[in-house]
């Protein structure tokens, strides 16, 4: 099968790679790029453990193909602390104990920090309804609506 | 043994009972935390699985040539590959369950298995694999299972116990309690029979199965796999593969998720044999289809209930029989089910008996306080249907037949110090149980218990040479373990938190330890964390006892240094943990602490939920307006993960409750392996998870730790169940509650 060059961005950093036409953008990224933070929990778009923002849209990585990422810019889980610094979001979700095996908290995390560029100031409800589409199953997301509420706040205060 | 048979009276903690944050927390929030499908290996190859189609079916051949034949393929292994060695019943089943023998069982159970240079060579080569089946009639429901001419899976299964003339699908029968049923229902006022049904569920971790495995040509190999035993992991593949247990090191990546999912191996056997057959590291990563139709979900079951109550709510006996049909394989918690079923209850007279039955469906797993669910949802919303006849208060019930210390448990137990009665007390008090409801609002309480386990844990602590701290530990991490084993150890040595740090062994480095289940893990390895800091704490007086010229006995430990104590001691400034480590060298080398235990003593666990549920009458959805979680934690060692494991078995419960099952359609299939369709709850579905923490202290543990784990999936099915059926004004006895379901009971009263 003959490969597909692609260019494109991500977190920041300009990126060339080859891939397969079938080869989704998560495969890419976990297998080609080594960049295993993103997480595969159902390929089927329904668990939102692979949340990636492409050009700033919020999308599931294992719904979009490694070659529609050409010319576009991608953020995932490993850009978003700075060097050491963590994100707010980061830190709370520590903080707030949101995370018990973890295995989410990176796809949430990406779909949180998306809210909050999108809404600032969401109300509890907002924030469940944008994390509806991240499934977490160890939490009852009672300590990550806390967690995600909490870094509203800071930020808000912040700018 | 339990290492201490008293609570030391402890009460001055310095950390246990903080919110410190995990020392894993910056790892996973930045994706640097390496899971299951995160490991790779030079050479690596890919793994993948073909599966049985059909529900039930004679395998009559399974031609591999053209597979084997396609380029990138470097092995196609059927059960033919594994060795032909002998296994006890229990590992066998786990082998036929990982790869077919003569029959497949389920729709799902895997036949062969390919290793190919890449994910898309590998589909292309499962495509090629031909197999003949001969479909065979299959059952799926379990009363169906049940029946003397249903479609028998196995034969010569059933245990001795089992009376003549029943199907051979039913290979198992318990039987647990005490007094006379029919004297204790004729001085009842009130009698109730009723049969309650429950759906299987799968527990929903969001990480699917996934290994990396090597075998060398010396017949030493590796294993790295997501799991919550990787002792179990070790011992299971080490038997089925022929190896000495010596000879397979296995690795416990973090894991994502279990719920007792992971207690279990699927695809770690498979890929061992894969690895041996083309000499090449073999990675396999499940897909959702595949952990839904091939890993185990929980039982779905089918309860009679006959209770009797007096006007003044005394139960007068209890008797449920409960059927579990587990799967293909035998091994239902039916037996869990029957011996928790009245365990929250002082009865005169209660009997249970279980069957265990077996089915065309994937082979179940440990979920949660396996089988305790299904028995509580029938009891409780039993006691809750009497109570409202009878115009009793349900908390006032429930508290009145509460189990107390010194009480007998329909399962033969005599009770230590137990909290089931501080929590109904405390619902009792607690400001959402005077709360007003609206129209078409109801409120339902239920109680539930867990067992708590011990067993077979070892833990070393090593003081390093610049006075910081190491635990190591044999049990993967799944909730935060990490934290509380670091907090127990600083706790018992006197040093900061921040100066321990607990890493989980592989199965080379460290002795035996059971899996990460039973809600073992806080309870038993802190106390064997505990008991290796004594350890330690021992070797460092006597090192101080040496440098002062004094006997050890005059040496104690107290805020993390050694000091001289009693009259013959002398004056001596206090030596610290660093001070002592730092001569170590001097003094008698290294300065370690060890425990090898089996524990016992791990303190049974009790919760009351209380739940508001609004029912739509136009369409018969239910929402969750309200719910609080009032649980006995003994002493809670990290608050913030003891509320969190609260809040998620509630949930868990939530979506037992409402939305999940496992749908098969005419033909056996699984009709919605997936999580668009298998529907666990969102945030959107949800309020925030109130929780009360009581600390009623376990009298096994140095500090009173009890699990706290499972108990909290155990009320909510009925708790639920008793608030919409308050709210609907129609009972509920069947879940999930999901909307069709409940607008036809509310349509037809």
């Amino acid at each position: 099968m003959s490969m597909i060059h692609v260019t494109t961005t991500i977190n920041g950093v300009a990126q060339e790679y080859l891939c397969e036409a079938d080869e989704t953008l998560l495969d890419v990224l976990r297998d080609r790029l080594g960049m295993t933070g993103s997480k595969e929990g159902c390929g089927t778009g329904d668990c939102g453990a692979c949340s990636v923002t492409v050009d700033d849209r919020l999308v599931c990585s294992c719904l979009m193909l490694g070659a529609e990422a050409e010319g576009r810019k991608v953020e995932t889980i490993e850009g978003m602390a700075e060097g050491e610094t963590l994100h707010p979001l980061q830190r709370k979700f520590i903080e707030h104990a949101a995370l018990q095996c973890g295995i989410c908290t990176p796809g949430i995390l990406v779909a949180a920090k998306s809210l909050l560029e999108h809404n600032p100031n969401p109300t509890e409800e907002e924030a469940r309804y944008w994390l509806a589409g991240n499934l977490c199953r160890c939490t009852g997301y009672d300590k990550i609506i806390r967690a995600v509420m909490a870094a509203a706040e800071e930020m808000r205060e912040a700018s | 043994m339990a290492l201490d048979a008293k609570v030391d009276g402890k009460l001055d903690f310095k950390v246990v009972g903080t919110r410190v944050n995990r020392p894993d927390g910056i790892d996973k929030v930045t994706g640097r935390a390496r899971f299951g499908a995160d490991m790779t290996a030079p050479g690596m190859l890919v793994g993948k699985v073909l599966r049985s189609p059909h529900a039930h079916a004679r395998i009559t051949s399974i031609d591999v040539s053209a597979a084997e034949a396609l380029e990138g393929v470097h092995a196609v292994v059927t059960r033919a590959d594994f060795p032909q060695v002998e296994l006890d019943e229990a590992t066998w089943d786990v082998l036929d369950n990982c790869m077919a023998g003569e029959k497949a069982l389920y729709d799902g159970h895997a036949v062969a298995a390919v290793a190919a240079s890449s994910e898309s060579v590998a589909k292309k080569a499962l495509k090629l694999i031909k197999v003949e089946y001969e479909a065979l009639p299959h059952v799926i429901a379990v009363d169906d299972a049940m029946k003397a001419d249903a479609p028998a899976l196995h034969e010569g299964r059933q245990v001795e116990n089992v009376p003549e003339g029943m199907g051979a699908n039913v290979v198992a029968r318990y039987e647990f309690g005490h007094g006379d049923i029919e004297a204790g229902l004729s001085k009842a006022d009130k009698v109730l029979e009723r049969t309650y049904k429950t759906e299987a569920t799968h527990q929903g971790y969001i990480e699917p199965h996934a290994c990396l495995a090597q075998v060398g040509s010396d017949g030493q190999a590796d294993l790295w796999c997501c799991t919550q035993g990787q002792y179990m992991v070790r011992d299971t593949c080490a038997a089925i593969m022929g190896l000495s247990q010596s000879r397979l090191k296995v690795t416990a990546s973090e894991i994502g998720g279990g719920f007792g999912g992971k207690t279990t191996v699927f695809i770690e056997p498979v890929a061992l044999a894969l690895a041996k057959k083309s000499g090449r590291p073999v990675k396999m990563v499940m897909s959702r289809s595949e952990v839904l139709r091939a890993t185990g979900p929980t039982a779905s079951s089918s309860i009679d209930i006959r209770m009797g109550m007096t006007k003044d709510g005394q139960i007068t006996a209890g008797f449920a029989e409960l059927r579990y049909q587990g799967g293909a394989y035998p091994g239902s918690p039916v037996e869990m089910g029957a011996m928790s079923a009245f365990a929250p209850y002082d009865l005169e007279n209660v009997k249970t008996v279980g069957w265990d039955v077996v089915a065309n469906r994937p082979k179940q797993a440990a979920y949660r306080a396996p089988g305790a669910p299904m028995a509580a949802f029938a009891v409780e919303s039993a006691i809750d249907e009497l109570g409202k006849a009878l115009d009793l208060d349900p908390l006032e019930v429930r508290l009145k037949n509460a189990a107390r210390e010194g009480t007998k448990a329909s399962y033969g137990v005599t009770y230590p110090a137990i909290g089931l009665e501080a929590t109904l007390r405390t619902a009792k008090d607690h400001p959402h149980w005077s709360a007003p409801l609206g129209e078409n609002q109801g409120r339902g309480v239920a109680c539930g218990f867990w067992f708590n386990f011990g067993g077979n844990t070892c833990v070393s602590l090593n003081i390093t040479p610049d006075g910081t701290v190491n635990v190591i530990e044999g049990n993967p991490d799944i909730g935060g373990s990490r934290a509380s084993m670091s907090m127990m150890a600083a706790e018992e040595l006197g040093v900061p938190y921040e100066r321990v740090r607990t890493v989980i062994a592989d199965t080379a480095s460290l002795g035996l330890n059971d899996v990460t289940d039973g809600s073992r893990v806080t309870f038993a390895v802190g106390l064997a964390t505990i008991e290796a800091a004594r350890a330690a704490k021992r070797e460092m007086c006597k090192r101080a006892a040496m440098v002062w010229g004094i006997d050890e006995e005059a040496v104690v430990w107290e805020d993390g240094a050694a000091r001289p104590s009693g009259p013959n001691a002398g004056k001596h400034d206090p030596m610290t943990l660093a001070d002592i480590a730092a001569i170590a060298s001097n003094t008698g080398g290294p300065i370690a602490g060890h425990s090898e235990v089996n524990a016992e003593g791990a303190g049974v666990s009790f919760a009351t939920h209380m739940v508001d549920t609004e029912v739509d009458p136009e369409s018969g959805a239910v929402k969750i307006l309200r719910y609080t979680v009032f649980q006995d934690a003994g002493k809670a060692v990290h608050p913030d993960y003891v509320e969190g494991q609260f809040q998620g078995g509630a949930v868990q419960g939530i979506g037992w409750a409402l939305n999940e099952a496992y749908i098969y359609g005419e033909d056996g299939v699984l009709q919605n392996p997936g999580f668009l369709d298998y529907r666990v709850p969102v945030a959107s579905d949800l309020p925030m998870i109130d929780t009360v923490i009581l600390e009623i202290p376990n009298p096994g543990h140095p500090y009173g730790v009890r699990g706290v784990g499972e108990t909290s999936i155990v009320p909510p099915l009925a708790a639920i169940a008793n608030s919409v059926s308050a709210a609907a004004g129609v009972r509920m006895t069947s879940l999930p509650m999901s909307p069709p379901k409940v607008l036809k009971a509310i349509q037809t009263g």
